[in-house]
């Protein structure tokens, strides 16, 4: 018998948990304190709006609402790593990414609060909308991505699923097709171990979930997730990648989820406090925090100043939300189709009606 | 002007839109450069080039899933599903995706993309390549769902659903393909989609059909002319959003109606026209809307499949029902 082929699964850390820079080669980025500081800004403007939604739900101003505490380093390392001009898509808890490019946290809000106007939000206006079925939006992002080879564009589509999106047929299939047809795209995998209820080891006796890339054929790699300059720096890698039309990467991101999968959810029946506890110490923003002020560029004063303006701009988005009203009866119908059936606007009148009636 | 099929014709439409607009693709199973197994898309990609008229792998999923992409990012994909029966593994994107996108992001994104299927029976061939599943795209919002029944319609309709800002489930009758000629002129002329077709006027009854019964109904419709009955035959043609007008209007004028379809009789295409009818038209009505389908029962294999189809004389007989009504 002979080896025909061999693979093997990198991890990259730049960070430690303590917040000490390890590895031989650094990335520039571990140096560029300004742009980590503005990085280390958002992370904490997206936990504070975060904890906030959280109690929104909680006092019944929103919806239902898929927390993100514990994903900050994952998200935004996505995030700042592409470019304007690649298309992001999302599953439905990436909000660190979207802040990023631009979508507001208003938008957000309006979205789990039951109002399609959240979905068409700001920033890029080619990035896919939030993704409720799971691992759909990783063909979706194929898709895109092959426009942008058609076109000759040097641009990439980064789709992102979890542990539990991992095991699904949308996200194998955008694997083989971005290996069938060299797309330029990043298939992100952020494992945060628990898919609900269900534990990473259910999903797969796979060692790795970024292994699942090499049966395409694609470089695959695991990050530490809660690393911000190991995200950035593979995710980066794999763009420029994608630009220079060399095809597509997985790499799947290590982190863990520290709340619930939804408000809807409790954790707490399938899932033991002490694991949670041990997380904990390995959190993203912590760390991040551990290493600024250890090279000076944070401190206590920085920080508490940080956390009051993150307050504010979370208090104004939350307003926002709170006075955007209703989207009306007519926004039902006016979307469905470019041009309106005639059956449709019979609808839409007589719902009209109705509204007429039951106000006046 | 050339006389062509009514597969030659969809080959013609999209001949014609890839010629010219850039961002029109072909993406499926076998349509590169065997150009399909009905030769919908014969010698596409030796005009075209494989980036327009792509082999994808197999994977039906994938395919509707990269149109969405694709179809949000401007382009205007027609996606094949190889049969109507392989189409399942795309609803995921059609029903969750398509059909919502320009709704759920108020039309910030948009979806302007056609799926194409070849369905129905009668052609002898294996199982799941023979069912009339069309009520259940019919059912969803969002999207447009048409079906041609004649090479001309094909080439017009074809060429609107490219060219339509939404999504379109584009269902070929394929026991048609082969039926009829037409001379069809290839010059980019379009059909409305959203409306049905008045294809014979009578006045004594109305058979309302899509898809390949056509083939059936106007066998009738011949025989009852020759019987000195005029009936009126409408050709849906394009199923979802449905034009009641069209029939209501034939239906005031002929106080009778006939509804012919292959698939399976409940909750179907036919159960919506007559629900209508009740509502716009009971009073137009002489006799009681009759329906000739397909039964309620799995698509038989093929030694059955004609024990299954509506037939003329199926169609003859519930005719001479509603005209026996007085």
């Amino acid at each position: 018998m002979t080896t025909v082929a061999s693979f093997n699964i990198d991890y990259l850390q730049y960070l430690t948990p303590n917040g000490e820079l390890v590895g031989d080669k650094k990335p520039r980025i571990a140096t560029d304190f300004e742009k980590l500081k503005s990085i280390y800004e958002l992370m904490v403007l997206t936990r504070t709006f975060d904890s906030k939604a959280v109690a929104l739900q909680r006092t019944g101003k929103l919806g239902t609402y898929a927390s993100c505490l514990g994903h900050e380093a994952v998200h935004i390392g996505i995030g700042s790593a592409m470019a304007e001009s690649d298309v992001f898509a999302p599953m439905y808890r990436e909000y660190g990414a979207q802040f990023y490019r631009g979508v507001k946290m208003s938008e957000v809000l309006n979205y789990w609060g039951g109002d399609e106007r959240g979905s068409n939000f700001s920033g890029p206006q080619h990035d896919f909308p939030w993704c409720v079925p799971i691992a759909t939006q990783c063909t979706h992002a194929a898709g895109a991505a092959m426009a942008m080879k058609l076109r000759g564009e040097k641009r990439a589509a980064v789709s992102v699923v979890g542990d539990g999106g991992s095991s699904k047929g949308d996200f194998l299939e955008a694997i083989n097709a971005a290996s069938a047809f060299t797309l330029p795209m990043v298939l992100m995998i952020v494992n945060n171990q628990w898919a609900i209820s269900v534990p990473r080891k259910k999903q797969s006796a796979g060692r790795t979930l970024a292994q699942k890339g090499l049966a395409g054929g694609l470089p695959s790699l695991q990050v530490d997730g809660n690393d911000y300059i190991a995200v950035y720096t593979a995710v980066r890698a794999a763009l420029k990648r994608a630009y220079e039309g060399k095809g597509a990467t997985v790499i799947e991101a290590i982190t863990y989820r520290l709340s619930d999968h939804t408000t809807a959810d409790d954790a707490s029946r399938y899932r033991p406090d002490d694991e949670v506890e041990n997380a904990r110490q390995f959190e993203p923003i912590k760390r991040m925090r551990k290493y600024l002020m250890s090279n000076k560029q944070w401190n206590e004063q920085l920080e508490n100043q940080l956390l009051e303006t993150s307050k504010k701009e979370v208090e104004e988005a939350v307003d926002e939300y709170l006075s955007s009203g209703n989207p009306g009866v007519a926004s039902m119908f006016d979307y469905m189709f470019a041009d309106m059936p005639h059956t449709l606007e019979a609808q839409k009148q007589y719902a009209l009606d109705l509204e007429e009636k039951s106000n006046g | 002007m050339a006389k062509v099929t009514l597969v030659e014709a969809v080959t013609m439409a999209m001949d014609h839109e890839l010629g010219h607009d850039k961002d029109v693709v072909i993406m499926g199973e076998d349509v590169g450069i065997n150009g399909g197994v009905f030769r919908a898309t014969k010698g596409l990609a030796q005009k075209y080039g494989e980036d327009r008229v792509i082999d994808t792998p197999l994977a039906e999923a994938m395919i509707a899933g990269m149109a969405v992409g694709m179809a949000t990012q401007g382009m205007k994909p027609i996606a094949e599903a190889q049969f109507m029966g392989f189409i399942y593994p795309m609803v995921e994107h059609i029903v969750c995706h398509a059909a919502r996108m320009r709704n759920r992001t108020r039309g910030r994104l948009t979806c302007p993309l056609v799926i194409r299927a070849p369905y129905g029976g009668g052609i002898h061939a294996p199982e799941h390549h023979s069912e009339s599943t069309e009520a259940l795209f019919a059912h969803i919002p969002g999207l447009r769902v048409v079906i041609p029944s004649s090479p001309t319609r094909a080439y017009g309709l074809l060429l609107a659903a490219i060219r339509s800002p939404d999504p379109v489930i584009f269902l070929e009758p394929k026991r048609i393909y082969h039926w009829s000629k037409e001379e069809v002129e290839n010059d980019g002329e379009e059909y409305p989609l959203d409306m049905c077709y008045v294809i014979r006027e009578g006045e004594d009854v109305t058979l309302v059909t899509w898809g390949a019964m056509m083939k059936e109904t106007l066998e009738a419709a011949d025989k009852l002319a020759e019987q000195g009955i005029s009936a009126e035959v409408i050709d849906v043609a394009t199923i979802s959003p449905l034009d009641m007008d069209t029939i209501a209007e034939s239906v005031a004028k002929t106080g009778r109606c006939v509804i012919v379809q292959e698939a399976a009789r409940h909750c179907s295409l036919s159960s919506e026209i007559a629900a209508n009818l009740a509502d716009q038209g009971l009073y137009d009505l002489q006799a009681p809307v009759k329906r000739v389908t397909g039964y309620d029962v799995i698509m038989p294999l093929f030694k059955m499949e004609k024990k299954y189809m509506p037939t003329t004389e199926r169609i003859l007989q519930a005719v001479n029902q509603v005209l026996e009504v007085s």
